[in-house]
């Protein structure tokens, strides 16, 4: 006889956590954005791509990289959106204050772009091609949330 | 069926930490040595399989991090979840599939970055098990006391495989834990859940390793003489533990059996010159041979005493020192698989065995042993 | 030698958003026994299983071990393969390999979720980087949100032009008594519901979903023995072209082009737009309809917004995309790139009952996932030369 009760059992607080790595790259590129603010690519000594987030290997070309070069700290928005649903913060459990605006910066003299937030107080500013700096936090921890967000630069 | 072969190996040094490298840096370096170890570029290559665990990685998709160097931007993909044999199994049906013809496969972990009891204790079913707070060690000390009830197996029977295995250690240069141990040692150790105790436990670990495995139409146009494929299985027995014999392991014994008909093996214990197993814990070293078909069922003790799994007995067993040297979770058995072609090359070095023309490669899946994967290796196709 | 490798049966469960009456292990034998039946075979002529979903959805480590029960893989050899989004479209590929190596005559292939069981953003976040990406990521949808924002400037679509491909596919759900959701809606309706992020509306992007999908292959010895028409897989493709997620050539997919330059290229299929008979897209929100389409060569770039306009990928059309409704009418999101595969192998089969395209000779299905991976096999009515 099929139950109608259908009971559910709760993983509660139960947790994994887990202590990752940064490695040599990461830890250069954030100890240089912390202490100096900063931003370091890594360019592939084969095709000359510049890599940020800065990676040991171009994959493409399947060689080391240990070519730093300084990057930004302006740049562009290649591409963005606005986000304007709450979800629960897997890092923090929190729910995270919406809208916000978050996209992917050229970094000037970088190839590849990096994951932020970009600032959103005019929002009809806020486009493909907009130039854009960093807003670096006052007390820089060595991750990524050293750089507050990007701001649109008139 | 094709013939398929192991064409070059590479592994990274086995440490308790490895704590300046990620993912991607362990894996950038075991690719480069397989590569190497085989003569061949990243572009002779034409798949790539890796073996990563989202849970022990702490990130779902966790190939996500090794994909660009193990060279797999440019090339078809794909990962197994689980130990690394299962891994390799894959690789090699792509070997076979006719779609390709060379396959790296690389296995990666890192059990210092995470809480290993928790990661364990998910395994066990989240409705009926979980609550119970069991994990890795706890479940085997239960298979270990089922296992010595048994068979009348006692805790410093097992303790000598433990002294045996860190002593081969001393021998292999990538071993995390060489030790110059005694069975004494071993039982004066702290109890970790009864009846193992710390020295039965292998330790948490880091580590890579990769191995590239070709079709036989290109298996010798490079530089390594290959290591031949001749027999492969693997099988899956129930999940709970009260659905199992805890004390046999028949899913071991099944994949065994399959993996000699394939090799067309007829007496495992005279055609097999040695073996590479998954002793996580002491005991399974006995156990999984006695499944396996090698020694009698609760005999291996009495001819591991006698010296038969000796670096130098009749059938050496670990002789790298095994996962109680070094246990870097769905690696391991990757690893193990790398041991055997070492010495069936005859390329490896102190711990190399006298007669190597025939090894047997095992990797283990789930608690307790719940599934095997068993590989016959041959230095002749 | 290699083997030809078919599908010779599929098993679906009636997707829903929360199965709370199943577990997961009666959730995967749901499918399981579906698809027996459909081939007609029992579990004793099942030589190995492949079984996949995303971990951190259930927080079920070793899946392959704990779900034997319910897949049937007690005794037999179980692997698993996990690749995110693109798992169900993997494990398809690994299932052609498996069977293609001669190692195993019959294969059980198994794609599940229950996505109701923890918080779909939060475990999707954990995909990323831990150190670059998760900090700052929002789950998926602020990824394709940027995807689309891309896409619009370089070739002028618009919110209209995306939310198309969302009535369509919602349209063409309503055929399918395995879709989750099955409700037509209008453009205005589409372009009314709330904006999640921008240019993406609530009705523009897949739900979540509890369900599961398997698939059994079978080579060449024994397909025709146990189906009269088997869908033959031609070839398969995978390409995860990307590491992180700034690395893409964002409002692309290249491993979408990667993957079926490859698999056209080894089929001889020179026209696709005019050779291939029906698309099943792992397509998670409405902008992909326009630009996959592109990547995959269908049609050329920035001219997917006019071609779906023109009805030429609705049912009925030229080349219909998605008859099941796709994933915005359903997505269990490691059964989902399997369901694709599944949708188009039925339509190969003849099986596809209300969603079925006539006469397919070729049809595609596709898997989405990782840093904007694609997997991609190509099936065929006609037995591989």
């Amino acid at each position: 006889m099929a139950e109608k009760e259908q009971l559910i059992i709760e993983s509660g607080d139960a947790a994994q956590p887990f202590k990752y790595a940064v490695g040599m790259h990461g830890s250069k590129f954030f100890t240089e954005t912390r202490d100096n603010m900063r931003l370091m690519g890594l360019k592939c000594p084969k095709c000359g791509k510049v890599y940020v987030p800065p990676r040991g290997v171009c994959g493409k070309c399947f060689v080391e990289m240990d070519d730093w070069v300084e990057v930004g700290p302006k740049g562009v928005i290649g591409t963005f959106t606005i986000l304007r649903f709450a979800f629960i913060d897997p890092e923090t459990g929190q729910q995270k204050p919406v809208p916000y605006g978050y996209g992917f910066i050229k970094l000037d003299g970088a190839d590849t772009l990096l994951q932020h937030y970009i600032d959103i107080k005019d929002e009809s500013k806020v486009k493909i091609g907009a130039r854009v700096e960093p807003v670096y936090a006052k007390e820089r921890k060595g991750n990524t949330r050293d750089i507050e967000y990007f701001r649109i630069i008139d | 069926m094709d013939r398929t072969a192991i064409i070059g190996v590479g592994m990274t040094n086995i440490e308790a930490e490895k704590r300046r490298e990620t993912f991607a840096d362990m894996a950038w370096e075991a690719v480069n040595k397989a590569l190497s170890d085989a003569g061949m570029t990243i572009a002779d290559i034409d798949n790539v399989v890796t073996t990563s665990s989202d849970f022990w990685d702490g990130r779902t998709i966790s190939l996500m991090a090794v994909g660009d160097v193990s060279g797999a931007a440019e090339k078809n993909v794909s990962c197994v979840e689980g130990d690394g044999t299962y891994g390799a199994f894959y690789a090699n049906a792509r070997a076979l599939s006719g779609s390709y013809k060379t396959t790296l496969v690389t296995g990666h972990s890192k059990g210092s970055q995470c809480v290993s009891s928790l990661i364990t204790n998910a395994a066990f079913d989240p409705i009926y098990e979980r609550a119970l707070g069991m994990d890795m060690v706890t479940a085997c000390a239960m298979q270990a006391n089922a296992y010595m009830n048994r068979t009348g197996v006692k805790p410093e029977d097992a303790a000598l495989v433990s002294v045996k295995n860190h002593g081969n250690a001393l021998k292999n240069p990538v071993a995390q834990l060489p030790m110059n141990i005694t069975v004494n040692d071993v039982m004066a150790s702290e109890m970790i859940a009864d009846p193992l105790r710390k020295l039965d436990c292998s330790p948490v670990s880091d580590g890579c390793c990769a191995v590239i495995i070709a079709h036989e139409s290109v298996a010798t146009k490079f530089r390594q003489k290959p290591v031949w494929i001749r027999g492969l299985s693997f099988c899956t027995d129930s999940f709970f533990f009260g659905d199992r014999d805890l004390a046999r392991s028949k899913a071991l014994t099944e994949a065994a059996k399959k993996a000699y008909a394939m090799a067309g093996i007829k007496d495992p214990r005279k055609e097999i010159d040695l073996v590479e197993l998954y002793d996580a814990f002491s005991y399974q070293e006995l156990l999984w041979l006695e499944e396996m078909g090698l020694a009698d069922y609760g005999k291996a003790a009495a001819r591991l005493k006698a010296g038969e799994f000796n670096l130098d007995g009749a059938l050496p067993v670990n002789p790298s020192g095994g996962l109680l040297s070094g246990h870097p979770v769905i690696a391991a058995g990757l690893y193990r698989i790398a041991e055997i072609v070492l010495q069936l090359r005859g390329d490896a070095g102190a711990h190399q065995v006298k007669k190597a023309k025939t090894g047997l490669a095992h990797g283990v899946n789930g608690l307790c042993g719940q599934s095997h994967c068993v590989w016959i290796l041959d230095k002749e196709k | 030698m290699a083997k030809r490798v078919a599908i010779v049966g599929t098993g679906q469960t009636f997707h829903k958003s929360h199965r709370p009456d199943v577990n997961g292990q009666e959730l995967i034998n749901e499918a399981v026994q579906r698809a027996l039946a459909d081939a007609n075979l029992t579990m004793k002529d099942i030589d190995a299983i492949l079984i996949g979903n995303m971990d951190h959805f259930e927080g079920i480590n070793y899946v392959d071990c704990w779900s034997v029960d319910g897949s049937g893989g007690v005794m037999k050899p179980v692997i698993k393969i996990t690749t995110g989004g693109t798992t169900g479209a993997s494990l398809a590929i690994g299932g052609y390999h498996m069977v293609g190596s001669g190692m195993f005559e019959k294969v059980l292939i198994i794609g599940w979720e229950k996505n109701s069981e923890s918080d779909t953003t939060g475990a999707i976040t954990t995909a990323f980087d831990p150190i670059w990406d998760r900090q700052v990521f929002a789950g998926a949808i602020s990824g394709l949100a940027a995807e689309a924002q891309a896409y619009m400037a370089r070739f002028g679509a618009s919110e209209r032009d995306g939310a198309r491909v969302s009535v369509r596919d919602r349209k063409h759900a309503m055929n399918n008594p395995h879709a989750q959701l099955r409700k037509e809606v209008s453009l205005e309706d589409v372009l009314a519901s709330p904006m999640l992020a921008d240019p993406i509306h609530l009705l523009d992007v897949c739900p979540r979903s509890d369900g599961a999908c398997a698939v059994i292959m079978a080579s060449e010895d024994s397909a025709e023995k146990i189906c009269p028409v088997p869908d033959w897989i031609w070839g398969t493709s995978a390409h995860n072209t990307y590491s992180y997620l700034g690395d893409g050539d964002w409002g692309r997919l290249t491993s979408m082009e990667q993957c079926a330059k490859e698999i056209f290229k080894k089929a001889g299929i020179k026209e696709p737009r005019k050779e291939l008979d029906v698309i099943e897209m792992y397509q998670p929100y409405s902008f992909a309809g326009l630009i996959w389409i592109e990547d995959m060569g269908i049609i050329g770039h920035g001219e997917a917004p006019k071609y779906v306009w023109d009805g030429n990928t609705d049912m009925g059309g030229e080349l219909p995309v998605n008859p099941s409704g796709g994933v915005i009418a359903c997505n269990p999101i490691g059964a989902t790139g399997l369901i694709r595969c599944a949708e188009a192998a039925m339509q190969v089969m003849g099986k596809a009952e209300g969603r079925q395209v006539p006469d397919v000779k070729f049809a595609v299905s596709t898997g989405f996932g990782g840093c904007m991976w694609t997997n991609m096999l190509l099936h065929g009515k006609r037995k591989p030369n």
